[in-house]
This record gives C-alpha cells, sequence and structure tokens, in this order.
C-alpha cells in the first residue's frame, strides 16, 4: 500500500510539468460516460481503447456531482445521471458501475448536489482504493478544476 | 417548567423499566421447528457478572436442554451489558418452553413452542415471492393479461386460480411496516426479525454478523434431508429476498458477505443479477473488498456459470448439470417491459438475459434430478422495485411476468402432484387502481385526464400477446394505478417510455430529496408536493396484509389470517423437518 501511495504521489508530484507542456502542444479530449468502456460485463468491465489511450492526459467530462458527504472536500464522485439514491447517506444504496471520481487541486465548496458540471482534470484509470476514504474507483480525474454548466 | 415534574416521572420510568428488562432471543412466542438450529442468547442490562445471574430453561440448565456450551461475556462489545450465549442450540421434544433469565430479582421470562412434524406431504415446495406485490398488482395485472369486458374477466391468472387463500400479516418485531430483509427472513425462518436483518435475532452485538442466528429453510432441508435448493430472482442475487434463503447479517447491504454465505450453504441452482460482489477486487468493476474470486470458487465446486440466456439453455439441457450459477446482469436484470418491449434500461449493455421463465424452467429441471425433493424459492423482484420508483407499467408487466412463471411450475407441480406451491408478496405498497387516465378528456394535467367511476369505463390496451401482455403501454385510456405515498416529483400521468421512473433526486440540503425537474416540463406535467418525509426519494412499504394462494399438499393450511412466520412453519410441516 505504501509503496502504492509513494508511487501515486510521485505520479501527481511530476505531472504538472509534463501537463503544462502537453496542454500547450494539444486540444483538451473530451470525454463521454457512453465512451468510458470498451465491454460492461458480467465478469468485469473494460475500459474502452479512448480511455486507454487517454490515461495521463488532460481531458474535460460533463456530468453530475452526486451527492457529496460534506459541504467542502477535494473529492466527489461524477455520475452520468442526477442521483436519485444517496449511496453516502444509506447504507443499502449503491453506486452505479460507471462512475468517476474527481480529485480537484484544492479543497473547495461543492455545489448543490444534482447539478451538472463541466470537470477539467488529469484522467487516471484502473481499479485504486483512496487511502483515506477507502473508496474504490476505476477511472478518476485528478487535479481538477470545475464549474457549473 | 410546569410541565417538567411529570415528564421527568416518565423519563425515570421508561429508564426504570429498560433497565430492568434482560432480552431473550428467540424472543417470545417464537415457534420453532425441532431440530433446527438457533443462537440462544439472554442480555444483561448493567453488565453484571456471571455469578449474578440465573437462566434456565423449564427450569433446568440450558446448557444440558439444548446442548452446547454457554459463553457468558461481561460488557459485550464494550456496550453496557452481559451477555450469555449458546450457538447453534437446538430442541427436539416438541411443546411448550418458558425460558427465564434473572438478575437479583430482576425477572424476565419468554415463551416458546417447538412443533415437530414428522409426517411429510410433499416432496418439493416452491416460494414463489413477488416483492411487494399487493392486491392492486394482482388486479392491474389480471385485467392487462386476461382481459375485462362489462365486469367480467376473460381469464384466470394463474396465481389466482389456487385452492387455498390467506391474508398474511408482515410487521417485524420493532416496526408495524417492513422492509424485504425481516420479510423474506419470516418465510424463511419462521422467526420475525427487524428491518435491514436477515436470518439473526436483532440484538446488541456491534459486529453485523454475530447476532444470534436462526437457521434458514434452504440451510435445514440441505442438512437434515439432502434435497436440492434453488434460489433464483431478477434482483441482484445478493438482494435481501434472494438472501434471506442463505443469510445471517442484521445488515442486508453486508453484500460481500452475503456471497460468501451462498457458498457455504451452497444452493444448488442460484440466478439473478449482481456479478460485481464476485468479482476480486483486482478485477476492473469488482464491488468486492478483497480479492476472493468466487466466480472461480463456485465454478471449482461444480457450478456450471452462465452469463446469459442462450448459455442458460444450453446448461439446461446438459444432462450432467447439477448445479448452476447465472449471474446475468452486474445490477438487476431489466424487467420485462424493457426487456422485450422498450429496450431501455440496461437492455443494450445485457442484450441477452433470460426470462423469470426460463429462470424458472431450468431451475425446475435441474433441481428435480435430485431424489430427495428440493425447495425452490423465485422471486419477481422488481415488482417492488418499479413500485418505489412510482413506475406502474414496469411494476404490472413484472407482476405478469411473475404470473406466466407460475403457470410453467403449475404445469410441472401437476404431473406428480407432490409440490406445494405458495404464492405470496412480502410486503405490501400503497397501490390501488382509481380509475383510467384518458386523454380524450379535456384539459391537459393528470386530474383532468382522470375518469372516476362511470367516467372511467375500461381502459383500452391491446390484447395481449401469447405472454399475456399487451405490446402498448402508453395508450389513450390507461389505468390510474397510483400511489399512496411518494416524495416531492412531477407527473403528467403517462407510462415512463424513456426509462425507469427518477421521481425525486437529491437536494440542495445533504440527506433530502427534491423532485427530479426532468419530468417538470413535459406537457401537462404537475408539480406533487410530497407526503413523506424529505430524506424519502421513493415510495415506501405498507403494513397492509398481502394476500397468499396455495395448491398442492400441505396448502390446506393455509386460511384465514396467519402471521407470516406461518409460512415457513407450513412449508416445515409439509415436507416433515422435524425431528432428525
Amino acid at each position: 500500500m505504501l509503496t502504492r501511495r509513494l508511487l501515486i504521489g510521485l505520479l501527481l508530484s511530476t505531472l504538472p510539468r509534463f501537463a503544462l507542456a502537453q496542454s500547450r502542444a494539444e486540444e483538451r479530449a473530451q470525454l463521454s460516460f457512453d465512451s468510458l468502456y470498451k465491454s460492461f460485463g458480467i465478469r468485469g468491465l473494460e475500459f474502452s481503447e479512448r480511455v486507454s489511450g487517454l490515461k495521463g492526459r488532460p481531458i474535460v467530462i460533463f456530468g453530475y456531482m452526486a451527492p457529496p458527504l460534506k459541504p467542502e472536500s477535494n473529492f466527489f464522485v461524477l455520475t452520468k445521471e442526477p442521483m436519485a439514491i444517496c449511496p453516502f447517506c444509506q447504507s443499502d444504496a449503491d453506486w452505479p458501475l460507471d462512475i468517476v471520481v474527481v480529485y480537484l487541486k484544492k479543497a473547495s465548496p461543492l455545489v448543490s448536489a444534482g447539478q451538472r458540471v463541466k470537470v477539467m482534470g488529469r484522467l487516471d484509470v484502473g481499479s485504486w482504493t483512496d487511502p483515506e476514504s477507502g473508496f474504490v474507483s476505476q477511472i478518476r480525474i485528478t487535479d481538477c478544476d470545475y464549474a457549473k454548466v | 417548567m410546569k410541565h417538567s415534574t411529570p415528564l421527568l416521572a416518565l423519563a425515570l420510568a421508561l429508564a426504570a423499566t429498560q433497565a430492568q428488562a434482560q432480552t431473550i432471543y428467540p424472543l417470545t412466542k417464537a415457534e420453532i421447528l425441532s431440530g433446527s438450529k438457533f443462537d440462544f442468547k439472554v442480555e444483561f442490562p448493567g453488565a453484571p457478572a456471571a455469578s449474578a445471574v440465573k437462566v434456565t430453561i423449564n427450569g433446568k440448565d440450558p446448557a444440558q436442554v439444548l446442548g452446547g456450551s454457554v459463553k457468558f461475556t461481561e460488557k459485550e462489545d464494550g456496550l453496557g451489558h452481559s451477555a450469555y450465549i449458546i450457538r447453534d442450540a437446538m430442541l427436539k421434544a416438541p411443546g411448550q418452553y418458558v425460558v427465564e433469565a434473572s438478575m437479583g430479582d430482576k425477572k424476565s421470562s419468554v415463551k416458546w413452542e417447538v412443533f415437530n412434524p414428522t409426517q411429510r406431504k410433499a416432496k418439493n415446495v416452491i416460494l414463489f415471492v413477488g416483492d411487494g406485490l399487493s392486491v392492486a398488482h394482482r388486479t392491474a395485472a389480471r385485467i392487462l393479461s386476461k382481459g375485462i369486458s362489462e365486469g367480467k374477466y376473460a381469464g384466470e391468472l394463474a396465481m389466482d386460480d389456487m385452492p387455498a387463500m390467506a391474508l398474511v400479516s408482515t410487521s417485524g418485531t420493532d416496526s408495524v411496516v417492513t422492509d424485504s430483509a425481516n420479510a423474506m427472513s419470516a418465510y424463511a425462518t419462521g422467526h420475525k426479525t427487524c428491518v435491514n436483518a436477515l436470518g439473526v435475532y436483532c440484538a446488541s452485538n456491534k459486529n453485523t454478523l454475530e447476532h444470534p442466528k436462526v437457521e434458514t429453510i434452504a440451510e435445514i432441508v440441505k442438512r437434515k434431508r439432502q434435497m436440492a435448493v434453488g434460489v433464483i430472482t431478477n434482483t441482484e442475487i445478493e438482494d435481501a429476498t434472494p438472501a434471506g434463503m442463505v443469510a445471517h447479517t442484521r445488515r442486508r447491504a453486508d453484500f460481500n458477505d452475503i456471497v460468501k454465505m451462498y457458498f457455504d450453504t451452497q444452493p444448488d441452482v442460484m440466478m439473478g443479477g449482481g456479478s460485481p460482489n464476485f468479482l476480486p477486487n483486482s478485477t476492473n468493476g469488482s464491488k468486492r473488498t478483497d480479492n476472493v474470486d468466487y466466480l472461480k470458487k463456485f465454478q471449482d465446486a461444480g457450478y456450471n456459470l452462465v452469463t446469459t440466456s442462450t448459455e442458460l439453455k444450453s446448461a439446461q439441457g446438459n444432462a450432467k448439470t447439477t448445479k448452476l450459477l447465472g449471474l446475468f446482469n452486474t445490477g438487476n436484470v431489466d424487467g420485462v417491459l424493457d426487456r422485450k418491449f422498450l429496450k431501455k434500461g440496461t437492455v443494450d449493455k445485457f442484450p441477452d438475459q433470460p426470462d423469470l421463465t426460463d429462470q424458472v424452467r431450468a431451475s425446475l429441471d435441474i433441481l428435480s434430478k435430485n431424489k430427495n425433493g428440493f425447495v425452490l424459492m423465485v422471486e419477481s423482484g422488481r415488482v417492488d422495485k418499479y413500485a418505489h420508483s412510482l413506475d406502474a407499467e414496469r411494476s404490472i408487466y413484472d407482476t405478469i411476468m411473475l404470473d406466466n412463471s407460475i403457470k410453467i411450475a403449475k404445469d410441472f407441480a401437476n404431473k406428480n402432484k407432490d409440490t406445494l406451491i405458495i404464492v405470496v408478496g412480502d410486503h405490501a405498497h400503497p397501490v390501488s387502481i382509481i380509475g383510467t387516465y384518458d386523454d380524450e378528456r379535456p384539459g391537459t394535467t393528470p386530474r383532468e385526464k382522470l375518469g372516476t367511476y362511470a367516467d372511467a369505463k375500461f381502459p383500452n390496451y391491446p390484447a395481449p400477446d401469447a405472454d399475456g401482455y399487451p405490446n402498448k403501454v402508453d395508450v389513450s385510456r390507461r389505468l390510474a394505478f397510483i400511489f399512496g405515498s411518494y416524495p416531492d416529483y412531477c407527473t403528467d400521468a403517462k407510462p415512463y417510455m424513456d426509462g425507469e421512473n427518477v421521481p425525486a433526486i437529491a437536494g440542495a440540503t445533504a440527506g433530502t430529496f427534491v423532485a427530479n425537474e426532468k419530468y417538470c416540463g413535459k406537457p401537462g406535467a404537475v408539480r406533487i408536493t410530497g407526503n413523506l418525509p424529505t430524506d424519502a426519494n421513493s415510495g415506501v412499504h405498507a403494513a397492509d396484509d398481502v394476500v397468499l394462494t396455495a395448491m398442492g399438499p400441505g396448502s390446506e393450511k393455509f386460511r384465514g389470517r396467519i402471521d407470516n412466520t406461518r409460512v415457513f412453519r407450513y412449508m416445515a410441516e409439509a415436507l416433515g423437518l422435524g425431528g432428525k
């Protein structure tokens, strides 16, 4: 776990320099919820080639902010549709499989749940457990800014 | 100030009552099958030492009466009580038992009845649970799938055409209104418990898996009679109703533990959705917190794993299939209205999901290979889920699907007449048919379109297809199937052709829900103020009794009004599960 955290820490600390260089050189690619997975099956999920190809690159995606745990955070869950349930609040509610976890540049006040937002950041893919919250995610956007739309 | 004295006195009186009462599990009036396993527990408030308490059963030492050994824990889980526990207890002799627990002069007692049915009348039992199946569901399914003219139906539902009928009361130990966990637990174990609990009494334990357990019918028939067991549903297999056949947890959301409990009990046939909790956490899409690969474990244990309707049919046709695990969706299997007609939900991602009827056919073929007989639980689970989301048409279509499944079971039972079939809801929803919504009526809003009494006439759905489904739900005069409980929502009183209704979404204040604006702008849509607390995102269950119908050996017991625990008892009696 320590090694993994260290690795991610290293990645995060080195990425911004490349990011600056890259963002000048390329357009920020737009991702949509419908194009995240190639197969979405009983035996697991397979990322789409687009997602695999954009790993580590700057992207933009539109979605809905799920009910946040606290009013200010550096972390929220982005969903395809507004959430009818609050998995953080209800013991028997569950997240949809195709969620995206958003890590902001710094802790910010979150907008109200159900708000459609535009999220810009760097794409990270692969199963990862947040060491602080224990939240397991498949697709993350790190170093993010977001805006209401 | 004026009120403080009586209030204080009341508070003290309440505190005194609570301090006095030691709680004995199983609770009083429990009806216990002889030779079934249960955990015996007494909680003594105030955390007394073992030497300060006394427990007897019919005046004798419990360890002698129940077998097993006593474990006494002061301040169990760091809480303010002491626990006296005998795990895996058993009572063999039928009759009345009086349990007394005393601590100084504070005494409490409960009475149990042990029943010992030894004469087997039925070889097999098939329990159909329509989750949330209420009277209006049956009526609506009959109108749509059989047709009605001049007040008379053109046919009977398979579930209605049965000789035995009873009203079943569903309340739990903690509340007048129950949930599917507690309700299924009563059918599967014969013991009532509390909301969210499966196969356990709700004691004070902090660990959800350590509450006092009671054995399920699946465990009993496998252990005592080497019978086959089937658990099939169109919800996630870990969901409360199917889980009730095997699970022991205070918290129905313990999906990962429930998968392990399935593996421990090994029902011969298991089908539903909910594959992510079977995948090791190293696999993308897993919802497990450990790296155990339950798909592989089940396959290694001899299960034929199928993930589509085509694979299911092939496994069914294979004479060697005696154990089958079918997982057809990552979440719930799509309802029949989406699979067969509208192609919404997750039908694009999972285009080859089986119908509940396919699941029942395959289960009967596989389970009937066991010469000792079988117990099969079949759930049509989205009758409830669509009632929660105030989606009448999807709920009604899944009721018709349930009826088609029952027809298959009846045909099976009619061959040998040795199968008890029971059809029942697990709890009610506050649903009713109050007329029709008629597009020909003037105006635009739902109340203008609503015809009541003579103005309702009859709905104009097309004649049902061979499977009993009208091929069109958005007809000009449709059933006004209404919901008695709701959050804030918007409605135009039309079917949800673009996918399941999502009446409310999370609001600006944490833990509250507001109307989903998606529907508010539709022509004729009106904004309805919820009648539920603002933390509700959908409709809720009702405490109304549910209707049970039954046929086959042992069904004659079902009559009048019964508690839901009697469903277990009459199944156990039909199968003669007493004794060894």
